[in-house]
């Protein structure tokens, strides 16, 4: 038999913290690496877009100073998926920053492996004129060339191959750009000639942090543990434990099939796996399929500025401006409408959602509206931010004073929580390029540097 | 009448990318699973009615024995935090699926 690969995941997203004690648990393991997602695109195509980072940089901080403090000394790798959150150029420098500051207050150097993820325009153009590019879910318009022009900021999920490699290079730090969320857990089992159905399905247990148990939460430790033929994953704080069904399950999460998985250069097929219970709250699984394809594709995603937004919020009280709230409201936009005949319509667009009445389902709401009070919040996109501002402005103030058919309170229909009453949002992104791209799967340059140099960067 | 809201112990929603949303359905007991598995109401008709959609935007619906519970997976309107999303996450699409009628033959009402 092999040797067992320990492997420990601090947290389902790297910034949202996790139990010291948690952690110190699983240090004790002899661990043979910590490994760490920082990505999602769950919050939208602005962090993408903007450049920006999805937690603040004192909790990432604060989470990498424990991991990097404890891995270090015992020459544990430390590798951080989707580095910055989106993983593009800017999340990855961002990173490397405040690694390199913790190098420095640690007094310590580290050799540090960069694993890049961005693809720039020419190289998606040129796949996409060879055919190489095919939308993920049939939703999805086919890209075209205007799209990926128009899109400043693309990158593509890495899968294990690259972080092998850091790996064998004897890294003690790996920050990988946007990366397939199991991906950089499942390398270290295939550093170690562990079967790769086993390394991925455990990967994508531990890229949740503590999602798997009950109670589930991203903000704990896990650990698994990969053998020849199964693996094991156990909690690590008292509080909460592993069960055969709590761990089935997790693959539900955020996934668009239960048992089949795409990754890149193949599927991984849970259908026959089975969930036992050896040892209490220590679940082993087997039977983890990872079927490989003919092909690779890597999956891109790329994020355009759209548009830029100004909103109010506020609060209507009114029982009979609420009984005809959705005809007002269109009344109200068709007179903002015709204020600016100068203006084309199709430079802007006007949106209201009403908070108590049917804001969240839209059109698909079957509840009828009961309610006494609703919130509303209403936003013009327009081409620029002056455009949305000046038109909001106008939109505000008709439907405060508009007045309906049967209007008793002529002094006003609105109740402002906040003076200013109008936000001026920025820029507004979209996913304009969420497809597979035919992709040489070991082909994301990897740079060394070594980290925590007096005076430098993390490098 | 026995609702699915009632029966399980998770109904959720979220997103699977940005342009699809994924509910999850799972349940504390085998007998309950299988209860509304041979119901037969989980089907892209009664899912598109529930959500007013077309038949063909409802992707996928999957049966997982081992984790008792299923996925019903449905194309967005509009993707993730576009202009015109009503839901980021897709973490509040879940309260239709709560009120579908999962009433059996054998069971007669409520299990």
């Amino acid at each position: 038999m092999g040797q067992e690969i320990r492997i420990l995941s601090p947290c389902g997203m790297l910034g949202y913290g996790f139990p010291e004690e948690s952690f110190r648990r699983g240090m004790e393991h002899q661990v043979h690496a910590v490994v760490v997602d920082a990505g999602s695109t769950d919050g939208g195509p602005h962090k993408l877009g903007a450049g920006v980072p999805i937690v603040s940089r004192r909790a990432y901080k604060k989470d990498l100073e424990i991991i990097l403090g404890a891995c270090l000394p015992r020459n544990v790798p430390v590798i951080i998926g989707s580095a910055g959150g989106s993983g593009a150029r800017p999340h990855v420098e961002w990173t490397l920053e405040i690694i390199g500051e913790i190098l420095r207050e640690l007094g310590t150097t580290a050799k540090i492996a960069v694993i890049r993820a961005d693809f720039t325009q020419e190289q998606v153009l040129d796949a996409l004129r060879q055919g190489k590019i095919v939308p993920l879910s049939p939703n999805i318009p086919p890209l075209t060339e205007q799209a990926v022009r128009e899109t400043a900021s693309i990158v593509g999920q890495m899968g294990h191959e690259p972080v092998v490699k850091a790996l064998e290079a004897g890294s003690d730090i790996i920050v990988c750009g946007r990366s397939y969320d199991p991906s950089p857990f499942a390398a270290v089992g295939l550093l170690h000639g562990k079967d790769p159905g086993l390394s991925y399905h455990l990967g994508k247990i531990l890229e949740c942090g503590a999602l798997c148990a009950e109670p589930a939460t991203t903000k704990d430790c896990i650990l698994g543990t990969i053998a020849d033929d199964h693996f094991t994953v156990r909690a690590l704080s008292d509080c909460r434990a592993c069960t055969p069904i709590s761990v089935a399950a997790h693959t539900f999460y955020e996934k668009d099939h239960p048992y089949l998985l795409q990754g890149p250069g193949f599927v991984l097929d849970l259908e026959r796996c089975e969930f036992t219970e050896p040892e209490p709250g220590i679940v082993r699984v087997s039977g983890s399929r990872y079927l490989p394809q003919d092909k690779t594709y890597v999956k891109l995603e790329g994020a355009r500025l759209t548009a830029y937004r100004t909103f109010v919020i506020a609060g209507i009280r009114d029982p009979i401006l609420l009984g005809k709230l959705e005809e007002v409201e269109a009344a109200v936009a068709g007179q903002t409408k015709r204020y600016y005949p100068e203006i084309d319509e199709r430079d802007y667009e006007i949106r209201f959602l009403n908070y108590g009445m049917n804001a969240v389902l839209g059109e698909r709401e079957f509840e009828p509206f009961r309610g006494h009070e609703v919130g509303v919040l209403f936003e013009v996109t327009a081409k620029t931010q002056e455009l949305a501002s000046s038109i909001c402005a106008t939109l505000r103030s008709t439907f405060l004073h508009y007045g309906y058919e049967g209007r008793k309170s002529t002094a006003g229909n609105l109740a402002f929580p906040f003076a200013p009453s109008d936000i001026e949002f920025g820029p507004v992104y979209e996913f304009s390029i969420y497809h597979l791209m035919e992709w040489r799967a070991d082909d994301f340059p990897i740079e060394y540097r070594l980290g925590g140099v007096r005076g430098g960067e993390a490098g | 009448m026995a609702k699915l809201g009632d029966i399980a112990r998770v109904i959720r929603s979220k997103n699977a990318g940005p342009f699809e949303i994924t509910l999850d359905c799972l349940f504390d007991n085998r007998e309950h699973y299988e209860r509304v598995k041979r119901s037969n109401a989980i089907t892209r008709e009664t899912i598109a009615r529930l959500y007013r959609i077309r038949e063909d935007q409802v992707h996928r619906i999957v049966f997982y024995d081992q984790a008792l519970g299923f996925k019903v997976t449905i194309a967005r309107d509009a993707s993730s935090g576009s202009a015109g999303d009503r839901d980021v996450y897709g973490a509040q699409q879940h309260a239709p699926l709560m009120n579908l009628d999962v009433t059996t033959e054998e069971g007669g009402g409520a299990p």
